[in-house]
């Protein structure tokens, strides 16, 4: 077994310092009923790495790959393209098979590196400081409800209708078993989101008010005034980002006065694949870091007064705090944020400013094209490269009739809100830099014909 | 030999390092690298993008103007910034790694070829579930072999890490027993758990209370049955446990547990000292996560991605999150979510992430599985189990080993503190250990025992391998017992220092500023 390289004669001569006959000496500890006697009926054996590789090849050919189609899926996971050198850099076996920085002074790589992530998050969201890194956007923004009731001592958070509804189901998963109310309605098909509505519905017991910028459906509000309205009732202000690349051309949340910003790192450096490992961000305003989940890295000196990293405050988490910690997360998404740091230092602010507008230009020129489809609305005044349309007819079984044309047309809201009927009609589409205009003409042609 | 002789000498050590100052601060091969904010700037790019056509703006009004302070590299600075920094690093690829209860073994590269294959990588979670069927396939595949592995009924593969997926079997156990109209409202959690456990509890809203170890560093069994009432909910177990033991009475345990009407939760994080030697379903556990980077050999990255699927027992697949993958009468592969729970799935608990979990993680996980087969795994577990007893049994007689009488270990060798020279700590074993070019063992922890020093060897090790570990680590032993103080100023050789940790938690910096910034807001 290739794995594995203890030889015949090293097990015996081990076993023999140990003062053990057998292998088995050394589980007698285990009850003999739960002892196996042998391999685990019913499994097959070992494999060589062809026959492993040839099992696998042959699954991973059974899925469609974006890049072979044309290509229009989002909904908090975003297509964009990852400079070679990230995916090289990140296979560093020094990156890629260490553990979490416990003994700094053999990790100042992985160390350095989140320092300069957190400082790159913390500049994009608008906020003071960010963390190491969360697992994805949905638990963040779970975690981020639970800290605002934690600094405001209340227990009622409202969810914007245009909160991906993934992530409103994460958190009333939570909510059922830690008391928390959440408020929570689904989206209509309108050109804006409903600031207004949501501004009445904060009151005295507020915690935090949950709104996603751009929306589920790509829809762009200004969020100064809500956050005016969340402080005039001591409440916070939670943004949530699901389309980083979008904050290269938009304000971010934190100008506009946001108490904490989370966010799904995805799009840069990470990939699709199929949902996960994705990246968490999470930051917030200074004065609420002790209440913060998760790693942080901080700079510090080493006895020779060089600079140096270490994971600090960390009396937060549960490896000190235990029962009483900000949260139980320990494993971030360390190798995700890495990627994230690689690709945003490529790409630089002039980079991601650029990037930002040709995502930006490209999805305008698609809106427009689609619009001229009979049968097709574009639903948004705003969006960045997101944007909502309505269908003459039901959207789900409109993207089935296309993935059997090979095109992956979006992400119908059937599928996102079941049951909903007024929604049913509502198609996502994202395009970004990797989407071409053969790719929206076909969309567009082949819609023309699925309408018709 | 006469290389050797006139070569490097250990006394010669102190002058070379205090008389060889450099210009640069580099020392040869080892490099300093600033940070990207005063090496990069903001016009700079390492990526070619073409200039965005003129269109009219939709953002709505809310175009950014304020810079975000981004600084850019072209790709050859990048490339060297991060290799640099890279190198920096220990890590499983250059050395052992006995990180105790982190389980730091070989992570194979056939792992990360087959990950990156575009049917893999390269595909969206919400794409119709006709054009992922190969996806599903590979979960279901995967959850087959976990399901086997361990026993048990069924498992829950979205728990994105081993703490959200201990948060994942606490709730299903909440929502089995509010199901029945039952309101308990304590977690019994053993003094050597990870410190996930009680904060899982607590996070799912309960009160945890402790559970002594006995002796042996195992879950003191009467004093459980004597905590055992109609207010616990559950207990959580390691097994094999952080002191790297197998709990004895785990069925005992077990039957107790369950004629007080509460549920066995067992951590299993050290499920690779036993994967196909024991099914934790044959010992009565309702629920256990699985590290699949600790068992599984996925890679850890400098802190995750990890990946926490959870295995149920019949009792409480009824309740498990959503969404999971079922095999349909034809073959096809489907995906129950919030649509389709309602037919057959009605009292599961909700989704816990969005999406479907760690795809990336199951991928490597499934080409580790492969590999070595029923047979292999089963393999693994013997090897890594027989790699820590002979690791314990080299080192018991120059460090104390509280449990070592009692019988072998399993995963695992446990030594504390007893026996140094005054004023000596473990802190300094784990230091001097750097210097003789390995990764520390975890110190601290598991809290029963004073100064721990936890060594997880695993199975990728060679005896070779094992047997130079345990001549430094002798060495040092010998050293922190006479009361050798260079030891206190170890390491000596690593990029840094021992840092201060004390400075960077009272006065945070945890994000760069320009230095004319910093200083204003001292």
């Amino acid at each position: 077994m290739r794995y594995l390289p203890l030889t015949a004669d090293d097990r015996t001569a081990m076993l023999a310092r140990i003062g053990a006959a057998s292998i088995d000496d050394l589980f007698v500890d285990v009850p003999e009923a739960a002892r196996l006697d042998g391999p685990i009926h019913g499994l097959p054996n070992h494999a060589s790495e062809l026959a492993v590789e040839r099992h696998l090849s042959a699954l991973a050919r059974k899925n469609t790959v974006a890049d072979d189609v044309p290509f229009f899926l989002g909904a908090g996971a975003y297509r964009h393209h990852v400079p070679a050198s990230v995916d090289h850099l990140i296979q560093r076996g020094e990156f890629l098979t260490a553990y979490t920085p416990y003994q700094p002074e053999i990790a100042q790589g992985t160390l350095q590196m989140l320092f300069e992530f957190q400082t790159q998050v913390a500049r994009l969201l608008g906020t003071d400081v960010a963390n190491a890194s969360m697992y994805d956007g949905s638990t963040a923004c779970w975690e981020a409800i639970t800290m605002a009731r934690r600094i405001t001592k209340r227990g009622k958070a409202i969810l914007s209708s245009g909160l991906h509804p993934h992530y409103v189901s994460v958190a009333n998963t939570m909510a059922k078993f830690t008391g928390d109310v959440l408020e929570t309605a689904a989206p209509t098909l309108t050109a804006e989101p409903d600031t207004a509505s949501l501004i009445d519905k904060i009151d005295g017991d507020t915690s935090c008010v949950v709104v996603q910028y751009p929306d589920i459906l790509g829809r762009i509000g200004d969020l100064s005034e809500l956050a005016a309205a969340c402080h005039a009732n001591k409440a916070l202000l939670i943004a949530v980002v699901t389309e980083p690349v979008a904050l290269g051309a938009l304000k971010s949340p934190g100008e506009m006065d946001a108490d904490i910003v989370v966010g799904e790192g995805q799009s840069l450096g990470v990939g699709l694949q199929f949902g996960g490992p994705y990246v968490g961000l999470m930051g917030c305003k200074e004065k609420y870091i002790r209440q913060m989940p998760g790693r942080f890295c901080g700079e510090t000196v080493d006895a020779e007064g060089k600079r140096g990293f270490v994971l600090t405050l960390s009396t937060r988490e549960q490896h000190i705090r235990r029962e009483k910690a900000t949260s139980n997360i320990c494993t971030n998404s360390g190798l995700c944020a890495l990627a994230f740091s690689i690709h945003m230092t490529l790409l630089g602010e002039a980079g991601l400013r650029k990037l930002a507008m040709v995502n930006h230009t490209q999805a305008v020129a698609a809106a427009e094209r689609l619009a001229r489809v009979p049968g097709v609305e574009v639903v948004n005044r705003s969006f960045f490269n997101e944007f909502t349309l309505k269908l003459s007819k039901e959207a789900r079984p409109v993207v089935w009739q296309l993935a059997e044309r090979d095109i992956l047309a979006g992400v119908s809201m059937g599928r996102l809100y079941p049951g909903e009927d007024a929604l049913a009609n509502g198609l996502i589409v994202a395009v970004t830099e990797t989407t071409t205009a053969e790719d929206v003409e076909a969309l567009a042609s082949a819609l023309e014909e699925v309408l018709a | 030999m006469s290389i050797n002789q006139s070569g490097w000498r250990p006394e010669m050590a102190e002058e070379r390092r205090d008389t060889t100052v450099t210009a640069t601060g580099n020392k040869a091969l080892m490099l300093e690298e600033a940070l990207i904010f005063e090496i990069g700037d903001t016009h700079t790019t390492g990526v070619d993008i073409a200039d965005a056509a003129a269109s009219a703006s939709k953002l709505g009004g809310l175009e950014r103007k304020a810079e975000i302070g981004l600084p850019g590299l072209s790709e050859p600075e990048t490339v060297r910034h991060y290799t640099r920094l890279s190198r920096q690093n220990y890590a499983i690829d250059l050395g052992l790694f006995p990180l105790g209860s982190c389980t730091m073994k070989h992570n194979p590269r056939l792992n990360e070829k087959v990950a990156r294959l575009p049917g893999f990588a390269d595909i969206h979670p919400l794409a119709p579930i006709q054009c992922v069927q190969g996806a599903l396939e590979l979960i279901d595949q995967l959850a087959h072999w976990l399901v086997t592995l361990t026993g048990m009924h069924s498992v829950a593969m979205s728990p994105k890490a081993g703490a959200h997926g201990e948060l994942c079997g606490i709730l299903a156990i909440r929502a089995a027993l509010e199901a029945r109209g039952d309101t308990r409202k304590v977690v019994l959690v053993p003094e050597s758990a990870h410190g996930t456990n009680p904060a899982t509890a607590a996070f799912a809203g309960y009160a945890v209370d402790n559970i002594p170890a006995n002796q042996d560093g195992r879950v003191d069994l009467a004093a459980l049955k004597a905590r055992l009432g109609p207010d616990v909910a559950a207990v959580m177990i390691t097994n094999p446990n952080t002191c790297g033991l197998f709990e004895r009475d785990m069925k005992a345990i077990s039957d107790a547990v369950h004629a007080a009407g509460a549920f066995v939760y067992c951590d299993g994080a050290n499920f690779n000292a036993i994967v196909g030697r024991v099914r934790p379903g044959d010992l009565g556990v309702d629920a256990m996560h699985i590290n699949l980077h600790k068992t599984f050999s996925t890679p850890h990255g400098g802190g995750g991605p990890g990946s926490g699927p959870v295995v149920f027992s019949q009792a409480l697949t009824p309740f498990a999150p959503l969404p999971f993958v079922e095999k349909a009468a034809d073959g096809s592969f489907r995906l129950v979510e919030e649509e389709t729970a309602e037919e057959h799935h009605g009292q599961s608990f909700g989704r816990m992430v969005a999406f479907h979990g760690q795809m990336g993680m199951f991928t490597r996980a499934l080409s580790y599985i492969l590999s070595h087969g029923a047979d292999g795994l089963r393999q693994v577990a013997e090897d890594a189990v027989l790699n820590a007893n002979y690791v314990l049994r080299s080192l018991d007689d120059v460090l104390d080993a509280p449990f070592g009488p009692s019988g072998p270990c399993m995963h695992e060798a446990l030594f504390s503190d007893a026996g140094l020279a005054e004023g000596f700590t473990t802190l300094d074993i784990a230091k001097a250990l750097i210097d003789e070019g390995y990764h520390p063992m975890t110190m601290y922890f598991p809290l029963v025992v004073h100064g721990a020093m936890l060594i997880e060897p695993t199975e990728t090790e060679s005896k070779a391998a094992l047997d130079q570990f345990v001549m430094a680590l002798r060495s040092v032993a010998e050293r922190a017992k006479t009361g050798d103080q260079a030891l206190k100023s170890a390491p000596h050789f690593a990029p840094r220092r021992r840092l201060d940790e004390t400075l960077a938690a009272r006065k945070p910096v945890l994000v760069w500023k320009e230095p004319a910034l910093a200083e204003a807001a001292e």
